[in-house]
Order: structure tokens, then C-alpha cells, then sequence
């Protein structure tokens, strides 16, 4: 039996969360399969044949894969499922919107956001919003699963795996897709940053967020990123929400900026290396999870810490 | 049209459930239960289309014990129809909740199905995939923004870096996310009336034969902590720290 891990790309390039699921993969020990999707898409199977511990990349071309749905990506791999014991995918929202169905129609539980994989299909997985740690066990005869991308190695990029086109089922009919809109940016990727400057509600504004947070990021190369109360006040998009239910990052650094450090947070920066707060309450609970405490007024620290840097 | 909402009965969001002495569980005996956020806003979003005329009735369905008799009466209070409880005594995953749902739905037969895009207490956000697919219906998940327009529902939905909006004929399974709306604030008197509504009572294993939970728990504990680390009073303090005892380059 084989591993098979489902990739997500961007049309153009191979999600970097795909080296860290395939690292995840080879837990199992046994061959891994990389399943691209996609509609003109032999440049991302050529880039996933790359990926080191990759025996074989499994394309399915087609033109429904342009825009890619779940109805039709998991009625692909109900097609493949049967000749794996492991189907997996790095926890992002293209796979979290797949993988449940597909252990659905396998009749079998779906293990999501896993943080370490041990002997015997046992899991852990944060629950309650991070504060706390679970180690359940797989009774199913096959694992479906997503893992999370920041706690698993990224394989490296030398592998030569073979291509084999795989054939596509009927196009789902029942969902039309109509458009989606990305926020284009320089700035790295929020999920993979080396740094990331978060702001909070105490920006006071959208302007204010980006007069303030901008040139820092800028010197830094960091990513941006809000709280949800932020993001709620339309100080910054949703996108960049980092906490429970939006994005997880575990940079090098984090900068908390005016941000109280509500568990709900917390949850998606917690695993960062260096945490540095800024926040003039002394006792505001993001003290208690950064290395590097600053007590001041964001509105004067911001601009000279931004002025300091070289 | 119809619409089903399921909810979840969840430790409330701003509690900090501790672990059992021994480790085998979280403990929330005594603990303050509510509806699982994300479910007031599934709640919120039906009551609405209701109150544009673009449904006819909101039914509310919550799996558990009697216990969950609470959230379905939060739910009567906000505005909803009818609730049904589907009786189960101990814990049920998320397949079997999608088959349970899955029962429920051929029989009330809704246009549209409703449920929160994850549960706060073990933030696994499946539930809804799992049941579109046992139904075969398409699926609008975290969802930000929601309406019906000739027999599709048009989903804004939240995707990694963006938004994407796609229509889903009908019947469908939406997944509501925190944006879709505000969930409004129950008065006292609707939830004194929603107390003398009556809940509809259906048994779970006569739904669904096979409730065995698939995933066995083995333990819990505390994740890693970070320790508080020190306070730097000036913003040359912060960069001579990071440079020097954290070699940082900036
Ligand atoms: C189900 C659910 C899910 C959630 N998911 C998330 C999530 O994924 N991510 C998330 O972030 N939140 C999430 N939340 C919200 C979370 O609970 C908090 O409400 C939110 O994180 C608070 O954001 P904040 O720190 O920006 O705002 P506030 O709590 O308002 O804190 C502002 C902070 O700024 C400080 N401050 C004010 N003025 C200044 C100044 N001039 N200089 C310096 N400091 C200043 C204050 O002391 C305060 O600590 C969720 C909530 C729920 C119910
Ligand atoms: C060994 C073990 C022990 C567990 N013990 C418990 C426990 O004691 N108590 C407990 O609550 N969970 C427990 N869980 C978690 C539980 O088994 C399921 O994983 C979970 O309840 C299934 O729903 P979900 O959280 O995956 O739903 P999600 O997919 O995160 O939720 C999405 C939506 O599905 C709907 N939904 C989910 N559950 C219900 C429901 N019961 N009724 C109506 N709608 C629902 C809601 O609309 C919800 O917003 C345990 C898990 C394991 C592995």
C-alpha cells in the first residue's frame, strides 16, 4: 500500500505546505503518491515530481479543475481511495473543504489538523482552541487526515518522481463556480513568513493600521497579520486573521501590536520562536505568552522602533 | 423552502476548561455550556432569509443529550420555528453526526441545511463536508456571506489568502463562519416563551444503526506553555536584546 497526499497549488506554483505533508507522510513508511489537480497544469506536477520522498505523482487534468471544487476533487480521489490506507493533505482551507468528504463516502473518521503523528495511528491534535492537547486513536482500517504544516519538515526539492495522468471522473454539475478575489502582495506569504507583524483593534483605524504597520513590515520582510477584532473593525482583511479560525503561523518573530492576547489568538501564534508584545497595559495577557514584553503606546513605539531598524 | 440548522452544544467560548487529574479527559462537569458560536451565526443567517421571505420555515436540530434542550430553546428564542432533539446519551463524531444529520434531513426534507463551519470545543470543522457528501449535495463552506437568488444559494466563502464565491443549487449544505453576520441578542421575554415551546424528541439509534465512535481518546494534556519571557522599557532595549541575545540580524 501506498501514501497518498493531495497538493494544492495556485495555478502557478506548488503550495509550499506540500513539502511539509509529504514529510508528514513518510510516518508510514511506505511509497508516497502526490496527487496534483488542475486544468493546464503539467508545470505543477512537473514542480511536485521534485519533492523529495515522492515516488509518483498521479495528475488529473481537466478542464472542471480549473477552478477547483471539492464536489469534483473528492470525487477524484473516491475513485483512488481504495488502492490507499492513507490519504492526507496539509490542513488548508482547499483540503479542509476536500478531505472530509472523502472520509465521509469511505466511511471513515476524519482526523484534522493533526500536530504529531505516533505508532499505531495515534494522533495528537489541539482542541479548545490550543489549550489543550488530545491523543486519539484511529480504529479504521484507512487514515484520512490533514496535519499541520509548521510542525513537520518541509522535504526538500530534489526528488525525481514519475508522472502518470490519472482519468476524471464527470463534472459535478450541482455547484458553479463564479469568481474569487486574492489580495495580491510582495510581502511573503503569511503562513510561511519568517516574521510577522501582527495589529490589533487598538490601531483605531484601516488607515492608521496601515500607516503604522506597513514601513515596519516593509524593513522587516514580514508578513502582516490581525487580530479578529481588527479585522472585524475593517482595519485590515480577514485574510490575514491569525488566531483559531483563521491562520496559523509559527515564524521566527511575532509581533503582537497592540493586541490583549485572547486565547482565541494565541491559538495561532503560540508555536512562533520569539514572541515580542507591545501593549501599554502591563497586565494584558499577551505578556504571559511573549519572550520580549514592551510597555508602551503603540502610536510612539511603532514609529521608532521602525526608525531604529536599519 | 426549509431550512435546517444544526447546533452544537459547546463548553462556552470564554471558558478555560481544565484536564482531568488522571489525564483521560477535559473536565466540564459544572462548566457553562452554550450553543457553539458559529451556529448562532447558521441561526442568525436562517432567521434572516426567513425575515426576507425567501424561506418558510427554520427547523433547529441539535444531537445530544436532554442536556441540549438548552441550545435548542436559545435557538426558539432567536426566532426559529421548531427544534428536535436527536437523543444520544454518550459522545458522537463527526460521521456519525453527518449521518445522524443525514437521517434527520430525509426526513424534514429542507431545501437548505445550515451548520457552523467548526465546533469550538474540538475545532475539527468537518461535520458539514462529511454530510454533503453523504447527501451528495454541493457545499458552500465558511462561509462569509450567504443569500438565495432563484433556487441557488450564492456563498462567499473564506479561502486561504481570499475570498471565492460560488452558487450551489438547491438542495445544499452552507458552513457558517464567524463574518456571515451578528447574531442577535435574545430578549428575556422570547426566551421565556421559547421555554413552553415543545421540542420534538427523536431517538438517535433508531436514525442510525451504528454510533460506534471511531476515534478511541487516549489522553489529554496541557500543550507546551510558553513562559513569560522579560519586560524591555525602551524600544533600544527591545532591538539590543534581539540582536545580541537572540542573534537576530535587523
Ligand atoms: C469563536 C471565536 C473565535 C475567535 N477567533 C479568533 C481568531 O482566530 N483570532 C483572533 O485574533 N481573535 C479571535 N476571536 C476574538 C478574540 O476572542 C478577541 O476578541 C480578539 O483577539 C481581541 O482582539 P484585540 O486584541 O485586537 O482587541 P482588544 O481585546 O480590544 O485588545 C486591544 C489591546 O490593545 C491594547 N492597547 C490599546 N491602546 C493601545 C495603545 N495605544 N498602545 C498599545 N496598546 C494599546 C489594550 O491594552 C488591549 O490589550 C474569536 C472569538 C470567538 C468568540
Ligand atoms: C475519544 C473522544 C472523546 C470525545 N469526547 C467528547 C465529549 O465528551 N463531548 C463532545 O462534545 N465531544 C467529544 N469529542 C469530540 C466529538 O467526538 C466529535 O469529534 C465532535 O463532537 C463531532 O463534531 P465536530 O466537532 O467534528 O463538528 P465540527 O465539524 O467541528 O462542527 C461543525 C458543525 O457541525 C454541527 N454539529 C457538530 N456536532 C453536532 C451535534 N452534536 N449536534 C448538532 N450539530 C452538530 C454544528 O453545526 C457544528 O458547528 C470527543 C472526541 C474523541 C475522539
Amino acid at each position: 500500500m501506498s501514501t497518498l497526499v493531495l497538493a494544492e497549488h495556485n495555478g502557478q506554483q506548488l503550495h509550499n505546505e506540500v513539502r511539509h505533508a509529504v514529510s508528514a507522510a513518510q510516518h508510514w513508511g511506505q511509497p508516497v503518491h502526490l496527487l496534483v489537480v488542475g486544468y493546464q497544469s503539467e508545470q505543477i506536477a512537473k514542480q511536485a515530481a521534485t519533492v523529495d520522498g515522492v515516488t509518483e505523482v498521479l495528475h488529473a487534468n481537466a478542464p472542471q479543475f480549473e477552478h477547483p471544487l471539492a464536489e469534483d476533487v473528492s470525487k477524484l480521489i473516491d475513485t483512488l481511495v481504495t488502492d490507499y490506507e492513507v490519504v492526507m493533505a496539509a490542513h488548508t482551507s482547499f483540503s479542509r473543504n476536500v478531505l472530509p468528504r472523502v472520509a465521509a463516502v469511505a466511511g471513515v473518521a476524519m482526523i484534522s489538523d493533526v500536530l504529531a503523528i505516533h505508532p499505531d495511528n495515534r494522533y495528537v491534535r489541539a482542541i479548545y482552541a490550543g489549550n489543550v492537547h488530545t491523543t486519539v486513536q484511529s480504529r479504521d482500517a484507512k487514515q484520512i487526515l490533514t496535519v499541520r504544516g509548521s510542525k513537520f519538515t518541509a522535504a526538500e526539492l530534489n526528488g525525481q518522481a514519475e508522472i502518470t495522468a490519472v482519468s476524471v471522473p464527470e463534472p459535478f454539475t450541482k455547484t458553479r463556480w463564479i469568481s474569487e478575489s486574492r489580495i495580491e502582495s510582495d510581502r511573503p506569504a503569511l503562513n510561511s513568513a519568517k516574521v510577522v507583524v501582527s495589529g490589533g483593534r487598538s490601531l483605531g483605524s484601516a488607515e492608521k493600521f496601515d500607516a503604522l504597520l506597513n514601513p515596519l513590515a516593509e524593513k522587516l520582510g514580514a508578513a502582516l497579520g490581525a487580530t479578529r477584532a481588527a479585522v472585524d473593525a475593517g482595519y485590515a482583511p480577514n485574510e490575514i486573521q491569525v488566531g483559531q479560525t483563521g491562520v496559523t503561523v509559527a515564524p521566527e518573530l511575532y509581533f503582537a501590536v497592540g493586541v490583549s492576547g485572547a486565547v482565541q489568538h494565541t491559538a495561532g501564534m503560540k508555536d512562533s520562536r520569539i514572541v515580542v508584545a507591545i501593549n501599554q497595559d502591563p497586565d494584558a495577557p499577551i505578556f504571559q505568552v511573549a519572550d520580549y514584553g514592551l510597555v508602551a503606546d503603540l502610536f510612539d513605539a511603532v514609529p521608532s522602533l521602525t526608525n531604529a531598524l536599519s | 423552502m426549509k431550512i435546517l440548522v444544526a447546533i452544537k452544544r459547546v463548553v462556552d467560548y470564554n471558558i478555560k476548561v481544565g484536564i482531568k487529574g488522571d489525564g483521560s479527559n477535559v473536565d466540564i462537569d459544572g462548566v457553562k455550556m452554550s450553543a457553539n458560536p458559529f451556529d448562532e451565526n447558521a441561526i442568525e443567517q436562517a432567521i434572516r432569509l426567513k425575515e426576507q421571505g425567501k424561506a418558510d420555515e427554520v427547523v433547529a436540530v441539535s444531537i445530544g443529550s436532554s442536556a441540549n434542550q438548552d441550545v435548542l430553546r436559545h435557538a426558539l428564542a432567536m426566532g426559529v420555528d421548531r427544534a428536535l432533539l436527536v437523543e444520544h446519551e454518550t459522545e458522537v463524531q463527526s460521521l456519525e453526526v453527518a449521518k445522524l444529520l443525514q437521517a434527520v434531513a430525509d426526513k424534514e426534507q429542507p431545501d437548505l441545511i445550515l451548520l457552523g463551519k467548526q465546533a469550538v470545543d474540538d475545532d475539527a470543522g468537518q461535520a458539514g463536508q462529511m454530510l454533503a457528501a453523504l447527501l451528495d449535495y454541493p457545499q458552500g463552506t465558511f462561509a462569509s456571506e450567504l443569500d438565495i437568488e432563484n433556487g441557488e444559494a450564492i456563498v462567499t466563502r473564506e479561502i486561504d489568502g481570499g475570498t471565492e464565491t460560488v452558487a450551489l443549487q438547491l438542495p445544499a449544505v452552507v458552513t457558517a463562519d464567524l463574518r456571515l453576520n451578528d447574531p442577535r441578542f435574545v430578549k428575556l421575554p422570547n426566551l421565556m416563551q421559547a421555554r413552553k415551546k415543545p421540542i420534538e424528541n427523536l431517538s438517535a439509534s433508531e436514525l442510525v444503526t451504528d454510533l460506534t465512535p471511531r476515534l478511541s481518546l487516549i489522553n489529554v494534556a496541557e500543550p507546551p506553555q510558553r513562559k513569560a519571557g522579560i519586560k524591555v522599557d525602551s524600544v533600544d532595549a527591545l532591538l539590543q536584546q534581539l540582536r545580541t541575545k537572540e542573534g537576530i540580524a535587523l
